[in-house]
């Protein structure tokens, strides 16, 4: 085991933790942020997705010990986000099982293309799948945010 | 989590790195460079991988490295394929590396990792094949640079201890033509059935393929058969009798169907680059 510090959602946690711990695992065994959801652990399917200093990243194709010096956050550390409200808008999930995956792709889609077209959009939403909504809602709550982020891009937090 | 634990090391430099592997070695370890990361931790979730020590090359300068520096660009192993698709330097680069995995599998999947993962797609290599490039490799003697062909045989012929540092790429090749296509048995994310890039040098057209054998190839004995003069139906047919065996036969695509697959994207890519030839 190791001991190592993490920067998770704007705290900085120390923890222990095997090097071969995948970060979704610390997460969710070791610092009980159970947002980030184990879907195929095989990078697949996006259900795990956080963000790593502003990026999309699939937290089973990881290991805890790449995000040492690195901020990382979860759905957990987005509250009252936009992306959050236009996917109860859009009625944007059904189960939710998958709705952390597709908004932590989606907020780091938001920060670094808040304009995205609809190629951009699409690249970005591949990386997720969902067994129970549409696309179509989802893909309504980002264009609806690429509205809003024209003239207010309040409420994405900074992570770069 | 995986199945098993192993030791991680985060070298500063190739020196450190190269040196790491040869003492972790030497106590007995089982070593293996890690760059994403993506496909040790995937396979090795199967038992599929055997280490217990692994050597993260992330950190090294000369890995993350991506600039043009006397007439080559240089592309550092352990860049993601989103960076350097994003850069859009090398369009060609650019094209084959976003037609790997998704997105965000991009964003940890590395160039390096892919030429020399296991899994044999290694689409990434493509670009490489068609431009002559060359590989900086690091070993226990060093550095050495050696043309892509020397040493890429269907999969990248490194020695124990070995890693693929940088590729260079001579930047005449950066802006000339070319097409690179990837065809899915379904959906618009995942593994080929088949991907075909080509690059048209003045008069020359060069062909390098993934998906259609269990390795990347350039594919030299076709290029031959597409230069000779005559309709391209034929010069195509000519250049499918040269294709490498085994063909793929699994549940992505028989080996029947991925030829008549190929045959097919010959036809439509050809004329795109060559014209409107009969
Ligand atoms: C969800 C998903 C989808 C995928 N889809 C595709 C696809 O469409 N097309 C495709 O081509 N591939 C695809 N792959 C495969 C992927 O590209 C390879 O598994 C690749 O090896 C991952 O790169 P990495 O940087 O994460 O490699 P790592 O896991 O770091 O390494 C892979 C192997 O290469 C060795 N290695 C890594 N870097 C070096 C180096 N610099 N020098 C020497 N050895 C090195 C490692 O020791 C290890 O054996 C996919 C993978 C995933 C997870
Ligand atoms: S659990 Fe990570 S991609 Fe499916
Ligand atoms: S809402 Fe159920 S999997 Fe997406």
């Amino acid at each position: 085991m190791i001991s190592a510090r993490l920067t998770v959602n704007d705290e900085e946690r120390e923890i222990a933790f095997w090097p071969s711990d995948t970060l979704l695992f610390v997460l969710r065994e070791r610092l009980g942020l159970t947002g980030a959801k184990p879907g195929c652990l095989n990078g697949d399917c996006g259900a795990c997705t956080v963000n790593v200093n502003g990026t999309a990243m699939k937290s089973c194709l990881m290991l805890a010990v790449e995000g040492m010096n690195q901020t990382i956050r979860t759905i957990e550390g987005l509250k009252d986000s936009p992306i959050q409200h236009a996917f109860i808008e859009h009625f944007a999930f059904q189960c939710g099982y998958c709705t952390p995956g597709f908004i932590m792709n989606i907020n780091s889609l938001l920060k670094k293309h808040p304009n995205a077209d609809d190629s951009t959009i699409k690249e970005f939403l591949s990386s997720n799948i969902c067994r129970c909504t549409g696309y179509q809602e989802i893909e309504k709550a980002v264009k609806s945010l690429l509205k809003i982020n024209r003239e207010d891009k309040a409420g994405l937090p900074n992570d770069e | 989590m995986l199945p098993y634990d192993f030791d991680y090391y985060l070298p500063k430099t190739v020196e450190e790195g190269v040196r790491l592997f040869q003492q972790l070695e030497r106590e007995g370890k089982i070593p293996v460079y890690y760059s994403g990361g993506t496909e040790i931790i995937t396979l090795g979730r199967l038992n599929l991988v055997e280490t217990n020590a692994v050597i993260d090359i992330k950190a090294i300068g000369e890995c993350k490295e991506f600039t043009i520096k006397d007439q080559q660009l240089i592309v550092g192993s352990a860049l993601s394929l989103t960076a350097v698709e994003e850069k859009n330097v090398f369009p060609l680069l650019s094209k084959a590396a976003s037609g790997v995995a998704d997105h965000t599998a991009r964003n940890k999947i590395t160039v390096g990792g892919n030429i020399c993962g296991q899994i044999f797609y290694r689409e990434a290599v493509l670009p490489f094949l068609l431009t002559d490039s060359h590989v900086v490799i690091a070993g226990k003697n060093g550095l050495r640079q050696t043309p892509i062909h020397q040493l890429f045989k269907r999969n990248l012929k490194l020695q124990k201890g070995e890693f693929l540092v940088q590729l260079h790429t001579d930047r005449r090749f950066l802006r000339m033509p070319y097409v690179c296509v990837k065809r899915r048995q379904q959906w618009d994310t995942g593994y080929p059935l088949i991907t075909v890039a080509v690059l048209k040098k003045e008069d020359e057209t060069r062909i390098a393929i993934s998906g259609l054998c269990p390795f990347p190839f350039r594919a030299f004995e076709m290029e031959k058969s597409i230069q000779q003069v005559g309709p391209l139906g034929d010069r195509i047919q000519e250049a499918l009798r040269h294709v490498p065996q085994p063909v793929l036969d699994d549940v992505e695509g028989s080996s029947g169907y991925r030829v008549f697959v190929l045959e097919q994207m010959l036809q439509d890519l050809l004329r795109e680059l060559e014209g409107n030839h009969p």
